[in-house]
């Protein structure tokens, strides 16, 4: 694929989802779906995000002349990028005023077989979860958050923040690092009940903003879970079972043990083999049953959960078997910092939650630990 | 990004930019590496040869080397005429910007305070420079004198029972200090306690040397809204594997622990030893003990609190202080006086052993007591309100600048405090690592971010220690207030500078991979070969 253009300027991808946050303002808690759609505009809800992309788009405008935007018609960038004078190059073809998922998922494709050098949305998890279907981890993506559901950790604190790491970007000096990608079921979350799903995860640039100045270096990341990794597997029993729940730094594990480890799925692991790949509750329980089994987990998505988001195979029933006594929950330590926050537990079952809550020990790496607070 | 790769339009603004007045130039010379100014044949003195008789009578002086350590060819320095080196290294020197040529108020965590000239040229004096280090004790009575003297007034500040200035440097003291908890632990057939715990706002030698030493080492976190550790993270770390708790008190932010006193019961009380990383003793010295308050080891680094000069991994000095039941595991020798003489005692049988060459450096042992002397009692009391006062003035200065935030704002700062450029960077995009290069243009020393782990975003940590005058701290807080007001209204000054300095941005990038870099000249040239 080819990242160089022509006039050698980099190559910016810029999807703006109209009806992204559309029902948050009128208390919808989400915005899937034509239905939802229309029942927000009868409430008199008013479009978000063109607003957060023209904050971002202002941001970049002393970049202007070094990049190529690539955007699509209308209401999904061409016109945000007109209005910030910038002269974009206008893929594909939409019916204005009617634009769905499906639009989304052109628009992405197309950009990242044009070679984008990184591809730039404005919308939540549902639009995050739209373009990973349809680019997976082939582009880096970096999401301005214009949603009601932002459960997922490819976003950049603000418009404004998402240009400067934009900028930083393009110019070699932000690491990419690959986030969670959740989606919370919505009809669910109407009737009060969350449940999260791991989707998957893109490939996206992190703000330096926690990295003291001149150390760059994806390489930092990766280090330290696979110090983690080798703790873990360091501590490991023959007699043991371990089940690995999802997340990179579980799949470190993984790698460290030469399995196969599913990104998105629990694994079971017995005498560092693999005995269970992608199990659900039931099978799960099946296995462990009156085995001497520990947990491995992290933290899923960017508010800080270790249970109750993209690992409910991992249930209170599972949790119970085990015994709380028998969790070890692994995290690098940037990961821990940058929630400015306790880890949290929504298991489903109240009084679990409340037992697992408190302070507690999390693998930070080889021979190290923290301790954080955990909430529910 | 250097000058040699900003497009046109970029090193045209860069022109610009340097045009504004900031009352400083630096110097700029394109000075190669001495390397490439060798000229084969350039000398400097002929040594002339000896006459025929001294030379009959001496016989053949390289035989005394041992065989095994003579060099079978000549070393590969550069060749060049004298005024040629002095010019060279003057020239290297003039575009470095240093405490004698300007304000460091900056450095948080240094204690960057004045060393008195005096003391160094105390130290010197040739009754010290140039004394063997082998000599035989009762030829150098006066300095181990000197060295008790010191013991005995920094266990009377620390409150502890005796001292060593073996180890090198702070972290080197803390290092000492997890031997020392190792070989306690060791002596009482307690094996299982493997574990130290620390806190992200001690100084990272905290946790990185007792994992040296091969401990497992227990993170702990500063509250969000207190800035305290909290008891009960504390006590989830403690269990029957703790070996002991190692903080540096009061924090890196400024911020004074509450509820230190309760750490230390907790700890003792399952067992565990509690060192004290005094390096931040400048703003408590005379008012805070660490053995009143319960430690069982602490240091002091003697480049910060006492004024030695900071070596820049020079010949620095964490001297580690210990309680009684702990003294028979410091380093040897320890310094000791039996009423008449002063003797080095190597015979402690539960030492850690020697950390250091010879019996410390003795050279900062002087300074540290010359300065002590010339401050008393009294001057030192003042000293540590001095800081105080200072920092709080900097602090309430600082935080009239429009962008600039502090961590922990309801908390009381002692001798330093970390702030934020988090609204200036949410305002602006600009954010610390670019103001810190343009606030050089302005003639002063960048300021210190902050250690890992940074726990507060666009970290600032300057402190003004007690050396400082009132017109420093104006002009340091004059020139962010500058720097701030340019991000506000054209950050693009801040963000491509530094633009007066000697040379314009480095890409630190490389530094990071071996692969790019090498640090002598032989590997360079084995890498082009």
């Amino acid at each position: 694929m080819n990242r160089e253009s022509a006039n050698g300027k980099e190559k910016l991808g810029f999807i703006v989802n109209p009806l992204a946050g559309i029902g948050g303002r009128v208390g919808l808690k989400g915005s899937d779906g034509l239905d939802t759609v229309k029942k927000a505009f009868d409430l008199g809800a008013v479009p978000f995000s063109p607003a957060r992309a023209t904050e971002a788009l202002k941001g970049l405008s002393l970049i202007k002349g070094e990049i190529d935007l690539i955007t699509y018609p209308f209401e999904m960038g061409e016109d945000e990028a007109r209005e910030c004078s910038f002269a974009p190059v206008v893929l594909g073809s939409i019916v204005p005023g009617e634009t769905t998922a499906a639009d989304t998922k052109r628009a992405a494709q197309e950009m990242a077989e044009l070679g984008v050098n990184l591809l730039l949305f404005v919308g939540g998890d549902g639009t995050a979860r739209d373009i990973y279907e349809a680019v997976g981890d082939r582009v880096p993506v970096l999401g301005i958050p214009a949603g009601v559901k932002i459960h997922s950790s490819v976003y950049a604190v603000s418009p404004r923040r998402a240009a400067e790491l934009v900028k930083e970007f393009l110019r070699g000096r932000a690491p990419v690092c690959e986030m969670e990608v959740m989606d919370i079921d919505e009809d669910q979350f109407r009737q009060g009940r969350v449940s999260a799903r791991l989707y998957g995860y893109l490939s996206v640039p992190f703000e330096r903003r926690l990295v003291q100045g001149a150390k760059v270096g994806s390489s930092g990341a990766s280090e330290s879970t696979k110090a983690i990794a080798e703790h873990v597997v360091d501590l490991m029993r023959d007699d043991h079972y371990y089940i690995l729940g999802p997340g990179t730094t579980v799949k470190a594990v993984g790698d460290e043990l030469g399995i196969d480890k599913t990104l998105l799925g629990v694994d079971l692991v017995h005498r560092k083999q693999l005995v269970g790949k992608d199990l659900n509750e039931e099978q799960l329980l099946a296995l462990i049953t009156g085995k001497n089994t520990k947990i491995v987990v992290t933290v899923i998505g960017g508010q800080g959960y270790i249970f109750g988001r993209g690992n409910q195979q991992i249930s209170p029933r599972v949790v119970r078997e085990v015994g709380k006594d028998n969790l070890i929950v692994v995290s690098t330590q940037r990961k821990l910092v940058s929630l400015n926050g306790p880890l949290l537990v929504d298991t489903g079952d109240y009084e679990l939650d409340e037992s697992l809550s408190g302070y507690i020990r999390v693998i930070t790496g080889y021979n190290e630990e923290s301790v954080w607070k955990v909430e529910y | 990004m250097t000058t040699e790769t900003l497009t046109h339009g970029e090193y045209d603004k860069h022109r610009e930019y340097e045009q504004i007045e900031t009352g400083y130039q630096a110097v700029r010379w394109h000075e190669p590496v001495i390397y490439e100014l060798s000229r084969k044949g350039s000398r400097n003195q002929i040594v002339p040869e000896a006459e025929e008789e001294i030379r009959s009578k001496v016989g053949d002086v390289v035989s005394h080397i041992p065989e095994q350590m003579r060099r079978e060819n000549p070393p590969e320095l550069p060749e060049l005429s004298e005024p040629e080196i002095m010019r060279h290294y003057l020239r290297l020197s003039q575009q470095t910007l240093g405490f004698d040529s300007g304000i460091s108020i900056g450095l948080g965590t240094c204690t960057m305070k004045y060393s008195p000239k005096v003391n160094d040229q105390l130290a010197r004096l040739p009754q010290l420079s140039e004394v063997h280090p082998l000599q035989p004790e009762d030829t150098i009575q006066g300095i181990l004198e000197i060295m008790y003297e010191l013991r005995n007034w920094l266990c009377e500040l620390s409150g502890m029972d005796e001292f060593s200035i073996q180890p090198r440097g702070g972290s080197h003291g803390v290092y000492a200090n997890a031997c020392i908890m190792r070989a306690y632990h060791r002596s009482r057939g307690d094996a299982k306690r493997d574990e130290v715990i620390t806190c992200a706002v001690s100084h990272p030698c905290n946790a990185g040397c007792p994992s040296t030493a091969g401990f497992k080492v227990i993170q702990l976190y500063p509250d969000k809204e207190t800035g305290d550790i909290g008891l009960q993270a504390l006590k989830a770390a403690v269990s029957e594997r703790t070996a002991g708790l190692m903080l540096t008190a009061p924090y890196d932010t400024g911020v004074f622990d509450s509820e230190i006193g309760e750490y230390i019961k907790v700890v003792h009380e399952a067992g565990g030893l509690v060192s004290l990383d005094q390096a931040n003793f400048n703003g408590v010295m005379t008012r805070l003990r660490a053995g009143d308050i319960g430690a069982d080891l602490m240091h002091f680094n003697l480049h910060k609190t006492f004024s030695t000069p900071h070596g820049s991994c020079g010949p620095a000095t964490g001297a580690i202080g210990v309680k009684q039941e702990l003294r028979k595991f410091l380093p040897v020798p320890v310094v000791e006086f039996d009423g008449s003489r002063y003797h080095l005692n190597y015979d402690l049988p539960q030492s850690i052993e020697k950390v250091g060459s010879f019996y410390g450096v003795v050279m900062n042992a002087l300074k540290a007591y010359a300065w002590i002397m010339a401050m008393g009692a009294r001057g030192l009391r003042e000293a540590a309100e001095w800081a105080v006062i200072n920092n709080n003035y900097l602090i309430k200065k600082l935080l009239e600048i429009r962008g600039i935030g502090i961590a922990w704002p309801n908390r009381g700062k002692l001798q330093e405090a970390r702030f934020t450029l988090e609204k200036l960077k949410e305002e602006t995009g600009v954010g610390t690592s670019d103001f810190n290069l343009r606030i050089t243009d302005y003639g002063v020393q960048s300021y210190f971010e902050s250690h890992e782990p940074v726990i507060i975003p666009e970290p600032v940590t300057p402190e003004a220690s007690d050396t400082v005058s009132k017109e420093d701290l104006d002009r340091f807080v004059e020139i962010f207030r500058r720097v701030s007001e340019e991000a506000y209204t054209d950050p693009g000054i801040v963000k491509t500078a530094p633009h007066r300095c000697a040379i314009h941005q480095t890409d630190p990038e490389p530094l990071h991979d071996p692969k790019k870099t090498v640090t002598t000249w032989r590997a360079r040239l084995k890498k082009h070969e």
